[in-house]
């Protein structure tokens, strides 16, 4: 497996470096190669704020991602300046409850998925809502199942906030059947 | 041992914690803040202390007088922070101190940008403040690997009474890896003693002095010569470096650090393509590993150096290969890690 | 009627400042205190750059020379490692007001459990007497010479009053050693000033009034002369800071 380059953008608070951990968790406990990088600095002040993950095989050259194999988007901004940059054939998973654009390149798939209103329409915080694009992406991709995702929260969320892992497993549920 | 995702900067903390680190000294500077953050949640549990000092300059003398009473201590800083620090670490070679500092460069000059860059390469190795001294300086390029020459940073720094360097970059402190320690949990060493420590006689050896002034030049040559001495005993000891298909290789691309990484999947792209490339990627920068790039190119018809920078270690290469392979540079400046197939685009076009 | 010998904490060794300099009183002073509370082989001094650099090899307990100004800093490295040593700094007026102000300042300012023994001169003394944080306004220095211009350079700084400020310190004095009776007051100054370090009590600063016949081109009796003259008005002696709190529980 080449390197898959996982890019996730949002504003500040949507849950975007916890997404990324999470996804990167699942390639921990997959047995892969896996970095988290997030953006740092000014970048994230501005309310925007990305992280890239890589998972593979083999050694992870760069943990940057330019050009992704997969995006979440979860505002305007990101999808003006990341939906273009996915990698032909990639898949970009848009929150359509937050952007109401469509992106008219041909090159990639485009999932337009209201995460975070089904989010908030099943009882969960508007923060969840990346968590439910999330399951959205494991079950386009297939990279794993809901027992890997509970290992993987596992691995990270401390003991102390376990009734946190049910919450995003039923998150995650709720994205693996939209 | 299983393995964790950790920050770069936060795994440099617990490998210290764990090496038996006692004391942290720093001051805020980014990408390295993680470090200071981690110390002061956990230092203390271990009977450590962190303390925040006004200055990077205060910081690293705060170090001076630990390491001074043979505590195991460490500081970290960025680019400009280093700058303030190499006064301190001048004296502490001086002084034949042992601690360790870890260096978390930034684009520059002046206050550049926080994004990763390889530019302080001459200043970690040629320049970490006036004097002769020449200083162990290793660069990681992956989180275990930061885990792994912290942990032998500090027991070089004992043995050979010397600050001891790792160089990394915004890339290597700021990504997550997975990271394994050799033990589940923290193992509390014994507090070693030595005999040249300041830390009060209790009357049961004569006094000693931690310094680093020797107005005879008599004196100061001698010092000078048996701290050199002790350098290349270290530089026999602890030299080292990694090659990858260098064997047979036309090219062989030389990088440390985060630049590293991405030579190696270059590496492996050109291969594909069935270009005969290898990588050598030196661990520690200071000493330079002299023989083994010798060695890794010595079937190549050309080596590329790659950098994020202007070009600095490319002169070290040059001198380790005396002229002898013709050595190209490539480079990324202000911040930018280049990707793998702008590398492999290079190499095509050496080819 | 007591002997006078040299204290067990003083070195048995010639120093080299000059004649009529002032140090060698106050080395003096620092070495019978810390042979009085007998803690001579848990003593840590820090030494500066400046005349007393050399001050490691006049005293018989363990040294650590700092950077110029650094002092305060190298300490609190030294105090937060091993917490129960008497450590303490010596430090001249250029090292603790011009290059090492940040250093002294905050050392305070976090009641560090450290003492400072700050010798003022008002001038540069190992460099050859150029200008100091503490030249007194008209003074003649190499680097003043037609006198310091405060219009140009501005004024002298009053160390004891400045870091009294700051809650933090335990305690500031500023005593001198320009005849017996100040010198035995001095060591007195000295004394509480350890006591309060091996209290725990934080940070603790002996501003000490002291000559520099050389650089300043007066014989030694006119020296001491010239420090009652002008010194004693500028810096006015006596205790700027004791903490309240402190003085109730202390012993003396």
């Amino acid at each position: 497996m080449r390197v898959n380059e996982y890019l996730i953008a949002g504003f500040g608070g949507q849950g975007v470096l916890f997404a990324g951990k999470l996804l990167a968790n699942i390639g921990l406990v997959s047995d892969k190669q896996v970095t988290w990088m997030p953006s740092y600095g000014p970048a994230m002040r501005g309310g925007v704020c990305n992280c890239s993950v890589c998972i593979s095989d083999l050694l992870i050259g760069s943990p940057v991602v330019h050009l992704p194999d997969t995006l979440i988007c979860m505002n305007s901004p990101s999808f003006d300046k990341y939906v273009p940059a996915v990698k032909k054939g990639g898949a970009a998973f848009i929150d359509s409850s937050i952007i109401d654009q469509k992106f008219d390149g041909k090159d990639i798939t485009c999932h337009y998925v209201p995460a975070t209103k089904l989010a908030v329409d099943n009882g969960f915080s508007t923060n969840f809502g990346i968590i439910v694009m999330l399951g959205k992406v494991i079950k386009e991709s297939g990279i794993c199942d809901t027992e890997t995702v509970r290992k993987a929260l596992e691995t990270f969320v401390s003991a102390k906030k376990a009734s946190l892992i049910d919450t995003n497993i039923k998150a995650i549920e709720l994205g693996l059947n939209a | 041992m299983k393995k964790t995702l950790m920050k770069g900067n936060e795994a440099v903390a617990e490998a210290a914690i764990r090496a038996g680190c006692k004391c942290y000294f720093g001051y805020p500077i980014t990408p390295q803040n993680e470090v200071g953050a981690y110390m002061s949640a956990k230092l203390h549990q271990h009977g450590g202390v962190f303390l925040q000092a006004e200055s990077e300059i205060a910081a690293i003398n705060m170090v001076y007088g630990c390491a001074a009473t043979g505590t195991r201590c460490m500081t970290s800083s960025s680019s400009p922070g280093i700058s303030l620090k190499t006064e301190g670490i001048s004296y502490m070679a001086g002084a034949d101190l042992p601690a360790v500092i870890l260096s978390v460069q930034r684009g520059g000059p002046g206050l550049g940008t926080i994004q990763p860059s390889q530019a302080d390469y001459f200043q970690t190795t040629r320049a970490l403040g006036h004097g002769d001294l020449h200083l162990p300086v290793f660069a990681p390029y992956s989180v275990q690997e930061m885990v792994d020459v912290t942990t032998k940073a500090f027991d070089i720094a004992e043995e050979y009474r010397t600050p001891v360097i790792i160089l990394a970059d915004g890339l290597l402190g700021q990504m997550m890896e997975p990271v394994s320690f050799d033990d589940e949990e923290v193992i509390e060493k014994p507090e070693k003693t030595f005999d040249w420590v300041a830390d009060g006689h209790m009357g049961k050896r004569k006094k000693n002095i931690i310094t680093s002034l020797q107005i005879e030049s008599e004196e100061l040559e001698q010092t000078i010569t048996a701290r050199e001495k002790r350098f290349e005993k270290l530089k026999a000891n602890h030299t080292q470096s990694e090659s990858v298909n260098c064997d047979d290789a036309d090219i062989v691309i030389a990088a440390y650090g985060s630049a590293s990484r991405v030579v190696q999947s270059a590496m492996e792209m050109a291969r594909e393509e069935g270009l005969k490339v290898g990588t050598f990627r030196p661990v520690t920068i200071s000493p330079f590993p002299v023989n083994a790039i010798v060695k890794a190119c010595k079937n190549a018809k050309k080596v590329l150096v790659v950098e994020m920078s202007l070009g600095q270690m490319v002169d070290d290469v040059k001198m380790a290969l005396e002229h002898k392979i013709p050595v190209e540079f490539y480079g990324r400046q202000g911040g930018f890690v280049p990707g793998p197939q702008e590398i492999l685009d290079v190499v095509r076009r050496l080819k | 009627m007591p002997k006078f010998t040299r204290p067990n904490a003083l070195a048995d060794t010639p120093t080299h400042y000059c004649p009529g300099c002032t140090h060698g009183v106050i080395h003096r002073l620092v070495a019978e205190v810390i042979d009085e509370m007998d803690i001579m082989n848990t003593t840590i001094g820090v030494l500066p750059v400046g005349c007393a650099v050399f001050g490691y090899n006049y005293f018989n307990f363990d040294g650590v020379q700092a950077s110029h100004g650094r002092a305060p800093a190298v300490a609190t490295g030294v105090k937060r490692a091993k917490p129960d040593r008497l450590v303490f700094t010596y430090q001249g007026d250029g090292d603790l007001a011009a290059i090492g102000t940040a250093e002294i300042v905050h050392a305070a300012a976090r009641g560090e459990n450290i003492t400072t023994i700050f010798v003022n001169n008002t001038i540069y003394g190992m460099t050859g007497g150029q200008m100091a944080p503490t030249t007194l306004p008209g003074q003649k220095t190499q680097t003043s010479p037609f006198g310091r211009d405060t219009e140009k350079v501005g004024f002298p700084i009053r160390v004891c009053e400045m870091l009294s400020t700051l809650d933090g310190v335990a305690y500031a004095e500023r005593v001198s050693v320009h005849d017996a009776k100040h010198i035995n007051a001095a060591k007195k100054a000295i004394k509480k000033a350890f006591e309060i370090q091996m209290r725990g009590e934080g940070f603790s600063i002996i501003e000490l009034l002291s000559t520099c016949p050389t650089n300043w081109g007066l014989t030694p009796p006119a020296s001491l002369e010239w420090l009652k003259e002008n010194m004693l008005p500028y810096y006015p002696l006596g205790v700027y800071k004791e903490k309240q709190e402190l003085t109730k529980g202390a012993s003396k």
